[in-house]
């Protein structure tokens, strides 16, 4: 019967929190970001202009179509050539910038079919209406059928953030440590690998599973 | 006010409006009829740009809608149109729905915007609402909104595409008597629907048509009392029976 | 852009390969086989394992749909490469008897492979299973209720009446799956599994062009991201019920 050693955990909880609070930023930047350009490129993706449209499709569908651990590994080589081309030598931490970038543009691809379906989902009758009154095209979409996209969309865009606090543990393959990484470091350096791995995936399971949860309530409430 | 000359429309192979050609004058009011699938809305959406068109010409206060430099934004701020399925904005409430066009699109002030839709729904009955969602009303509440919200943009016409073909039966009175008052005030008014009473009662012009076409635009009594075509005669039978059975 | 891939250096690819195993076209090679090996096996298991928990979810009752369901909130709640981690270095330390057999007798080449498998099917059948419940789900209580009706009993109801339809179904949304199994195969390389994007990486490594390296790989994972929607397609065209949703009539 394996002899399960709990020792190195309660000595390690500062880093482990510390690694924590940078998954926790990788997480939050490519949230933000994400959300953003995504927003952009699935209008993009709509828009009449086939230029326009097919640029936002080749985005998406390219990013969609190789694994994430390709992304990181790509980005962490073009990053710091881009920055000392652009810079001179880097300041930052380039690892974690590359990392930054990486999950921005990857998860904003997977946001940009998340609002495009949600903008989909909108009647076609608001956007004769805004068109109606006089509105732009623009202002129709700013206005009339954002606003409804959004609301119909936040389960799945805060799904999809669960799905990206995940992800960042796969900076491991970049040699960037975040909870997962401290996590493994240190189980590797005690020996005590196995307490930490299952430590690890109690955590993520604690707040994932929480969060859904969460997300679930929200729909619910949303409905009625 | 509005001229439609020798509209024609494909949709891809399909031929939805032919050689389509009417004018509406200043204050008249006209009511378009007839069956299913005779292009009859799609004429309407083509008046303000919503729907294009291939060949032809229509001019709105003598702008032309298919001109490249037309600015559409503006011409459709002139010109109110209420849907069939009202088209509200669910994510405003009905006093943000009157405000909103006013105040992005004309530049009105929030205040001098509130008034005017303060105004508009005392004028269609709904005053007391003014703070709800639109899901929270009637259908026959949400239309007379949606009147509201058009007229907000003080149109100098208006184009309703059958504004009362998904409502209840007993609330299509309600919206019936606001687009009475309107026509008596003196609007001009183009009316998609199968309301033959409505058109008996205000209408100037009625025109029939059928299969993308204009069959008939005739002056109200006359087409009442004798409709020209074999086919509107059959179209008016059935409508009217249908009405005087309900 | 053009200039510099044209400037980059392709014959690389015909150089012998460190490891005295041919030539770094024919050292990608090996791991795109590995890749594909490793997808194939995965998602026999994940379509086994999804469809018997999806399948479990929707069973009358609160007990089986239960089960199901701590099946996927499990799966689903926590990183990929943690529970990689945990087939590969966990489960062999704890499980008695079978866990030192396969730290010991296998050869690591094999250790690896199998943790993947086990590790990309177990976790892909809980997504799997999500789309089976939706696909049983959106058929209504109707079809089942009718199929009972006839005096068909649950299995046959499963096997005669739902199932069919709901498969045919989600078809995309499992095609989809199919390829998160191949992008997913990645993570493998974690535990130094000979896949494609670890292949990748070594040959960036001993020769330094990694741009020719990941441009070849990003490449293939591109090809084979085409390959599965253009059979995924002649699939769907093979299956579709005439008039039915989603196809030509």
């Amino acid at each position: 019967m394996y002899q399960f050693d709990w020792s190195s955990i309660p000595g390690a909880l500062p880093y482990l929190w510390q690694g924590m609070v940078r998954t926790l930023q990788i997480t939050g930047v490519a949230i933000v970001v994400g959300i953003v350009l995504g927003t952009l490129i699935a209008v993009a993706r709509l828009s009449k202009s086939s230029i326009l449209s097919n640029l936002a499709a080749l985005y998406v569908n390219g990013l969609r179509s190789i694994p994430l651990v390709m992304v990181l590994l790509w980005f962490y080589l073009l990053v710091p050539q881009i920055i000392s081309s652009l810079f001179g030598q880097p300041g930052v931490d380039i690892r974690l910038l590359s990392a930054f970038v990486a999950f921005a543009l990857f998860e904003a691809s997977y946001y940009a079919e998340i609002v495009r379906a949600g903008i989909q989902s909108v009647s076609g009758g608001q956007v004769s209406a805004g068109l109606a009154l006089g509105m732009t095209s623009g202002q129709t979409m700013r206005l009339i059928i954002l606003p409804q996209a959004f609301r119909r969309m936040i389960p799945l865009l805060l799904t999809q953030a669960i799905i990206l606090f995940q992800d960042t543990s796969l900076v491991y393959v970049i040699g960037l440590a975040e909870f997962f990484g401290v996590a493994y470091n240190t189980g590797n350096r005690d020996g005590t690998l196995v307490e930490l791995l299952l430590f690890a995936g109690a955590v993520y399971f604690a707040i994932c599973f929480g969060a859904s949860m969460l997300i679930r309530a929200l729909q619910r409430k949303l409905v009625s | 006010m509005i001229s439609i000359k020798a509209v024609s429309k494909w949709y891809g192979e399909f031929h939805v409006l032919k050689e389509c050609s009417t004018a509406v004058s200043k204050g008249e009011v006209v009511v378009v009829c007839g069956p299913s699938g005779s292009g009859k809305s799609t004429l309407i959406k083509c008046v303000n740009g919503l729907e294009a068109f291939q060949q032809g010409e229509i001019l709105v206060d003598g702008i032309s809608v298919g001109a490249r430099n037309t600015n559409l934004s503006k011409l459709r701020s002139r010109v109110g149109m209420v849907f069939q399925h009202f088209e509200l904005f669910p994510h405003l409430t009905v006093m943000q729905n009157l405000t909103i066009a006013q105040c992005k699109v004309l530049r009105r002030g929030t205040q001098e915007a509130t008034e005017k839709g303060r105004r508009l729904l005392d004028v269609v009955g709904l005053a007391v609402q003014a703070g709800k969602f639109p899901a929270q009303l009637s259908g026959g509440q949400q239309q007379r909104v949606a009147i509201a919200r058009a007229l907000a943009m003080d149109p100098i016409a208006m184009l309703f595409d059958e504004p009362t073909s998904a409502l209840d039966p007993e609330m299509i009175k309600e919206v019936l008597d606001v687009m009475v008052n309107l026509a008596q005030g003196g609007m001009t008014m183009m009316v998609v629907t199968h309301e033959m009473g409505f058109a008996r009662e205000v209408a100037d012009r009625v025109i029939f048509m059928d299969q993308g076409q204009i069959v008939e635009d005739r002056p109200k009594p006359d087409f009442f009392k004798s409709p020209g075509t074999d086919r509107a005669q059959q179209f008016l039978s059935k409508i009217l029976s249908h009405g005087a059975q309900t | 852009m053009v200039t510099f891939i044209a400037g980059l250096d392709w014959n690389i690819f015909f150089q012998p390969a460190f490891d005295g195993s041919g030539t770094y076209l024919r050292f990608l090679l090996v791991g795109f086989e590995w890749t594909l090996l490793l997808s194939i096996t995965a998602w026999i298991l994940a379509f086994v394992v999804g469809s018997i928990v999806g399948i479990l979810r929707t069973f009358p009752g609160k007990r089986l749909p239960g089960l199901g369901a701590v099946y996927v909130e499990l799966f689903r709640n926590v990183p990929l490469l943690v529970q990689l981690f945990s087939w590969y270095f966990v489960l062999p330390e704890i499980v008695p008897g079978l866990g030192t057999w396969f730290k010991q007798a296998l050869n690591p080449l094999l250790q690896q492979f199998i943790a993947a498998v086990l590790c990309l099917g177990f976790f892909t059948a809980a997504r799997v299973a999500e789309q089976v419940r939706a696909g049983i789900n959106s058929l209504g209580g109707g079809q089942r209720g009718a199929g009972l009706a006839l005096g068909l009993n649950h299995l046959q109801v499963y096997r005669l009446v739902l199932l069919p339809v709901a498969y045919r179904i989600i078809i995309p949304p499992l095609t989809s799956e199919f390829l998160n199994i191949v992008k997913n195969s990645a993570v493998a390389s974690t535990i130094g599994l000979v896949e494609l994007s670890r292949q990748s990486q070594q040959l960036g490594e001993f020769t330094a062009h990694w741009y020719e390296s990941f441009i070849a790989v990003t490449l293939l994972y591109g090809l084979i991201n085409v390959t599965v929607m253009i059979a995924s397609r002649f699939v769907e065209r093979l299956t579709h019920l005439p008039g039915y949703v989603g196809g030509k009539k």
